[in-house]
């Protein structure tokens, strides 16, 4: 097992020079976009005077470099720095009451994120497996092919329109889901299930086609081998033949797509967060790309690129744990 | 207000407190239920300090539920005390004195009084405070407290409309010495106070059990105010029925929203205007028959016809709405006449004119459009407008005041003074034209110390016209508040057009059925 652990140390040590990249391009991203965080905070009130005095209160004078590592060298002591919005807030109110920090205001958004996220996953991946087995089992029947058209046309569709036709049917023409998702904090579990509950089946439609292809096509290469073969000349019932002996030689690939799904669910969130109003990191995201609001914008890219990162990482090694060569090397 | 000419009631507005209390109701509003409200116009840094507020999900909840200003504009339009039962001018305008409201407390049981005025005006003059409201209160010399519940304030300048600037939604009332306590949870003397704030997500509020404004405001038992920025999440939300009142409608959306039976859209008229102002400092536009030509150039009814879809009215090149006391409706429109704008194109001494107008829809929706149809009616007059599509990032600083001739708009302003020393006075920040016309300045400074009506309308007559034939700022169209109401909710008649949803108000005015 110790090859697994060094694997482990070195990807995780790649995967922080990979967010160390990731902040530098964000950064400088940003800062190209025209105009800054004073010019959009302030709008048509903006007076030159006014605009100059928000960029000396939180430092948008000094040179691009200089404003770079300042904030690396808080990041890495693991303090995130103050979100403009409400760091200039508190100037306005002359004392600076800790409420701006980016940890306390990204905290709750991304707590909401990520229910949202295994919401949808304790849907998606469960219905594009069983899915992905069922076609590879009625392989070229009508159910395979309609499981394929259905699959194929939710993931062609842009998720906003797959967000407004479930809102058609399951709000509008029949009321049974609410079409806002407005979650707040000290809600009860079921309400906050319930109004999680549309933009979790967006998501599902939107991430179930690439998993359940990827079991159907995995599976669907192994049936030819000659185990399969045996197994079947031993008279076993073509379901069991699937599931005990074709899919935990096929689970390599799919633990591969599932892990990519799941961090597109934490990471592509954004336009269903809008459409469906719900408070998650993707309209915070939004809200300070549009005001430069540079510390929330650094700290929420590197949470969606930490979460590629680590889900990719989770991923490469359960295949190792699944496959009896790479974990008994020679 | 029968009876009760608006000016008298402002020199001395002794009455006031008396409907300030009973609310003159025109309809039976009875008490109860809960009222949620999906709002466009919030943001993450939005906060309860009244200095930065800037959009209705803020003004709404500050001015509308959890904090009073001094005065108050009703929904017609006439300003009645709020905090202030009555106030009184010297015979120059120049010196305030306010009685303040008696027995009135903050929601952690302060008492309100004298020293929370001042202190409350004195955050927007405070050195680098940023407030927005600061122009207003600039002018103010003095403030004086005479007793616990009289206020004194001396300014500059003789201003007839103090009382008006004194309602605005800036000018919020904070308890003295606990402002930043305040700022931080939402204590204010208002109807309803804070159970839940999350900035840019919602706020919660509950009625104060014993408020002064008694039963004449304040009807519903819990309030709440969810943001919905998406114009479609939030049409969604009311023809679904889980909230019960939207703010800005997209036109394109009205018809269907009217096919509802469950949902009736309210639409008024008041001060938001969409402009096309031109530097009149520099060439060509410092010729006023350049400037005149522009105006006969455009296609002001196919603009309100096309951009707003015909929810607006066309306008007449001055910035004063039908929501404004002195609005001269009867000055004769501008009408589009390509051969007028020739004829001043000609005594230019041009032949031909090209221009460059930028415009981005930062600006207000569909000014790109706007000014593509500005384009196609100002050729036959020999004006080739360039439309230049600018970012709408930073929009605001590079190109508005910038660029010669841009795109912009204006939420409008109640009182005339105050539209003009915005963005008309010679010299201000906001004068997008950078129009300097001495009569106009001249009556600008004797109309503001007027305390005579009929006077006063006489000067503001003028300064519209002047504007209208000499001004800088094109000002095609003014856009209606459209807004949504499921039928659960009670509105009284009249609902105030001076801003979106009932002057910000609503959560004080309506009720459920």
């Amino acid at each position: 097992m110790g090859n697994v652990l060094t694997i482990i140390l070195q990807r995780l040590a790649l995967g922080f020079l990979t967010l160390l990249v990731v902040s530098v391009v964000i950064f400088v991203a940003v800062n190209l976009l025209p105009g800054d965080f004073a010019q959009s905070i302030l709008g048509q009130g903006a007076t030159p005077e006014s605009v100059a005095a928000i960029r000396r209160d939180l430092g948008l004078d000094q040179p691009m470099v200089t404003r770079y590592f300042s904030w690396l060298g808080g990041a890495l002591q693991g303090d995130f720095g103050s979100s403009f919005a409400q760091a200039s807030f508190a100037n306005f109110t002359g004392s600076d009451s800790g409420a701006g920090s980016v940890a306390q205001q990204i905290a709750p958004r991304f707590a909401n994120t990520m229910f949202l996220a295994a919401v949808s996953a304790a849907i998606a991946v469960p219905f594009a497996l069983v899915l992905g087995v069922l076609a590879a089992l009625y392989r070229n029947s009508v159910f395979d092919r309609a499981t394929n058209i259905f699959t194929l046309s939710s993931i062609s569709s842009p998720e906003f329109f797959l967000a407004y036709v479930l809102i058609l049917f399951l709000a509008v023409l029949n009321p049974i889901l609410p079409s806002v998702s407005n979650i707040f904090a000290d809600m009860a579990f079921s309400d906050r299930l319930e109004k999680t509950l549309l933009p979790a089946l967006t998501l599902t439609l939107v991430v179930t086609a690439h998993m359940m292809r990827m079991t159907r096509a995995a599976i669907i290469n192994l049936l030819s081998s000659p185990y399969i073969e045996m197994a079947r000349l031993k008279g076993m019932s073509p379901l069991r033949v699937i599931v005990r002996h074709a899919l935990p030689n096929a689970l390599a690939p799919i633990i591969n797509v599932v892990a990519i799904n799941l961090a597109y669910l934490i990471t592509g969130v954004v336009v269903v967060e809008v459409v469906f109003v719900y408070p998650g990191i993707g309209q915070l995201f939004v809200d300070s790309v549009k005001f430069r609001d540079i510390p929330v914008v650094q700290a929420c890219c590197l949470i969606f690129a930490a979460a590629y990162i680590l889900l990719n990482l989770t991923a490469d090694i359960m295949s190792i744990l699944s496959n009896p060569r790479l974990r008994h090397p020679k | 207000m029968n009876g009760i000419s608006r000016r008298g009631l402002l020199k001395t507005g002794v009455a006031a407190g008396v409907l300030g209390l009973s609310g003159m109701p025109l309809r039976a509003q009875s008490r109860g239920g809960k009222f949620t409200a999906g709002i466009g116009g919030a943001n993450t840094s939005d906060s309860w300090d009244g200095r930065t507020h800037s959009d209705l999900f803020m003004i709404a909840a500050a001015l509308g539920g959890v904090y009073d200003a001094l005065t108050e504009v009703a929904a017609d339009g006439s300003l009645q005390g709020e905090l202030a039962t009555s106030w009184e001018a010297s015979p120059d305008a120049k010196v305030w004195t306010f009685n303040l409201r008696q027995g009135v407390t903050f929601h952690n049981g302060k008492a309100f009084g004298a020293d929370d005025v001042i202190e409350s005006l004195q955050m927007h003059v405070a050195e680098g405070s940023k407030s927005a409201a600061q122009p207003l209160v600039a002018a103010i010399t003095e403030m004086r407290k005479i007793t616990d519940h009289q206020v004194q304030f001396t300014l500059e300048a003789g201003n007839a409309d103090f009382p008006y600037l004194l309602s605005d939604y800036h000018l919020l009332m904070y308890p003295a010495g606990q402002i930043e306590e305040s700022i931080a949870k939402g204590i204010g003397t208002g109807l309803y106070e804070v159970v839940a704030f999350d900035p840019g997500v919602r706020f919660v509020g509950r009625r104060v059990a014993d408020h002064y404004k008694g039963d004449s405001a304040g009807f519903f038992d819990e309030v709440e105010l969810i943001a919905i920025n998406d114009n479609t999440a939030r049409m969604n939300a009311l023809l679904t029925g889980q909230i019960d009142a939207v703010n800005r409608i997209d036109f394109r959306l009205e018809p269907l929203l009217r096919a509802n039976p469950n949902v009736s859209i309210q639409e008024v008229t008041g001060n938001q205007h969409y402009t096309f102002p031109m530097l009149t400092q520099s060439a060509p536009f410092n010729d006023v028959n350049v400037r005149r030509a522009l105006k006969y150039g455009v296609d002001r009814q196919e603009m309100v016809d096309k951009i707003l879809l015909g929810h607006g009215k066309v306008g007449n090149d001055s910035p004063i709405g039908p929501a404004n006391q002195y609005y001269h409706a009867e000055m004769e429109q501008l009408a589009y006449d390509p051969d007028r704008a020739k004829f001043h194109l000609k005594q230019a001494g041009l032949d031909s004119l090209n221009i460059d107008l930028s415009a981005s829809n930062a600006a207000f929706e569909g000014a790109v459009d706007a000014a593509q149809l500005y384009q196609s009616s100002a050729a036959p007059a020999g004006i080739n407008i360039n439309v230049i599509q600018e970012p709408a990032d930073g929009y605001w600083s590079n190109v508005w005041l910038v660029k010669p001739f841009s795109a912009s708009y204006w939420s409008g302003r109640s009182t005339e003074d105050w539209m003009f020393s915005s963005a008309y006075e010679a010299g201000v920040p906001w004068n997008d034209s950078q129009w300097d016309n001495a009569r106009f300045q001249e009556l600008l400074y004797s109309a503001r110390a007027e305390l005579d009506s009929d006077k006063r309308r006489e000067q503001y007559y003028e300064m519209q016209q002047i504007l209208r034939d000499d001004g800088g700022v094109v000002i095609p169209m003014f856009a209606n508040f459209v807004q949504a109401i499921s039928n659960r909710v009670v509105t009284p008649d009249v609902v105030g057009n001076t801003a979106q949803m009932d002057n910000n108000r609503m959560l004080e005015r309506w009720s459920l059925a």
